[in-house]
């Protein structure tokens, strides 16, 4: 392992009014290393992604990306930071007024990297990889079916060829099959760019294909970390009711009647 | 004992809400009106929302300025027959639209048909992560999609308040010759007389700034939207209510400050 983790979560809070959504949250992620944080829903995953984009200010705590606390950074050096950074969105968060291609090449259009017509070409190189043609890339993105909405956010998230790639619930909403499709796409695409990738997720399955180290957060805190491998047989109750998708453990559904 | 110090309490808390509001949303137009000015530039979006708003609210603002001056013109001559003051007619009818029916009744059309859909736009934007999606692909949201419009939106404006005037006096002449028996060059010449370039100029000024509230509108509510279909709906409605609103109010203020003496 290096000596400084491509990213460091310290002493992370954040709430909302009286919710505490973290309440403290420590994690470190290695550089090209696949984390996945696994966790409930409304256990803080995604305001944890957030707040490492600063999409969120964080109440409290340091978020570190290599080596430099990214929560003061000037509007410019963050602009520099989200430069070295990917984000699949849940939704895939694609632009309707927008044809795929220019969703796909939007961070390189927007500053004036390429121009407009080897825009068009990156984009079809670019969503060959993620194993669409050419032609969809005139396609909106409303003519286009869940599956491949996730594809074409995935190929916008690695079109400027980022450091780091943070995908938010990747497989939500999609049949098993076309799941494990974008986990493989998400593996090989990670791994062509030698990226270091930050997921979230509460698909079990999607967890084990894409990630080689994972973290539990429940309640705002990280309850355990290690390799994903271990998921299901960690030693930690909680983590392995989670993981194995078991009904009675310490982990208790809080519903209301 | 504790009612009227409720009550004094609530209309303070109302107060210090809407304060926060008024100063928010005048953060949120200078921080738009910043980012006009810094590179790198997008003519292409600002492109795409003039003539969304110019072009496009051109029929609906033809058709309402058009029958606006016809129905003008027939009040007028009823009401003015009664002090045998027909002659007027001419010039009241471009001094009204020159001067407020062209910029007002423009303004609330593009109200309705741009401010809403703004909204709209912008608004499901923020519940799907669009916004979000746009400030990770190193791209300020409020340059993106708020300057342009509130630029496109100020200059758009006066171009059919321009459309209108022509249109609605226009609209005053086809019923004064047509039906009520004017002589069409009188009339032409009595709307020309009375006409002064500070009564065009004025109705321009007042269409620049409804241009920019109907926008600014439009993005504020869209922007600050949330909980899915329903909350977008609120803020569409929000945003035209608030807008006409803003229109009306300003009118007035203009008017009293080009022709108060």
């Amino acid at each position: 392992m290096s000596a400084t983790p491509k990213i460091r979560l310290r002493g992370l809070r954040k709430s909302f009014g009286e919710k505490v959504v973290l309440d403290g949250v420590d994690l470190d992620v290695e550089a090209r290393h696949s984390m996945v944080l696994l966790g409930g829903s409304g256990s803080g995953k995604s305001v944890t992604i957030k707040c490492i984009l600063g999409l969120i200010p964080p109440d409290d705590g340091v978020v570190e990306i290599d080596g430099r606390d990214v929560t003061r950074l000037s509007r410019r050096d963050r602009a520099e930071l989200l430069d070295r950074t990917g984000m699949l969105f849940q939704n895939g968060a694609l632009f309707d007024s927008l044809p795929v291609w220019e969703n796909v090449c939007f961070k390189l259009l927007a500053q004036n990297r390429i121009t407009r017509r080897a825009a068009r070409d990156r984009a079809a190189e670019v969503l060959a990889q993620v194993g669409l043609a050419a032609s969809v890339g005139e396609l909106s993105p409303a003519e286009l079916s869940g599956g491949m909405q996730k594809r074409v956010a995935l190929a916008r998230a690695i079109a400027s060829k980022p450091e780091i790639i943070f995908f938010d619930e990747p497989t939500t909403g999609l049949d098993p099959i076309m799941g494990a499709v974008i986990d493989g796409l998400i593996v090989d695409c990670v791994e062509k760019l030698g990226a270091t990738a930050f997921s979230i997720t509460h698909d079990m399955a999607s967890a084990r294909r894409i990630g080689d180290h994972a973290a539990m957060i429940h309640k705002g805190r990280i309850i355990w970390a290690g390799h994903a491998e271990a998921l299901g047989h960690t030693g930690n109750a909680m983590v392995d009711q989670f993981a194995n998708g078991e009904r009675e453990g310490p982990i208790q559904m809080e519903l209301r009647r | 004992m504790t009612a009227p110090l409720d009550i004094v309490a609530g209309l303070g808390r109302a107060v210090l809400g809407a304060s926060a509001q008024v100063g928010a949303l005048v953060l949120f137009a200078a921080n738009a009106l910043v980012q006009l000015f810094r590179p790198p530039y997008g003519p292409r979006q600002f492109l795409r929302h003039f003539v969304e708003i110019a072009y496009f609210s051109l029929p609906v603002v033809a058709l309402t300025a058009l029958f606006t001056g016809m129905v003008l013109a027939l009040q007028t001559h009823t009401g003015f027959a009664r002090f045998n003051a027909e002659s007027a007619m001419a010039s009241v009818v471009v001094l009204s639209i020159t001067r407020e029916l062209g910029p007002v009744l423009t303004g609330l059309i593009v109200a309705g048909r741009v401010g809403a859909a703004m909204a709209a736009e912008i608004g499901t934007m923020r519940v799907t992560d669009q916004i979000d999606a746009l400030r990770t692909l190193s791209t300020e949201p409020m340059k993106y999609l708020v300057a342009p419009r509130l630029l496109a939106g100020t200059l758009a404006l006066p171009l059919l308040v321009v459309v209108a005037n022509t249109l609605g006096v226009m609209g005053g002449f086809l019923v004064a010759t047509l039906s009520l028996g004017f002589a069409g060059p009188a009339y032409l010449t009595s709307s020309w007389d009375v006409l002064e370039a500070m009564d065009v100029i004025s109705g321009l000024i007042k269409a620049g700034v409804f241009g920019f509230l109907i926008t600014l509108m439009g993005c504020w509510y869209g922007y600050q939207s949330q909980g899915g279909a329903q909350g977008v709906g609120k803020a569409t409605t929000k945003a035209v209510v608030a807008a006409s609103i803003l229109i009306l109010a300003f009118d007035y203020v203009l008017t009293q400050a080009f022709f108060s003496r």
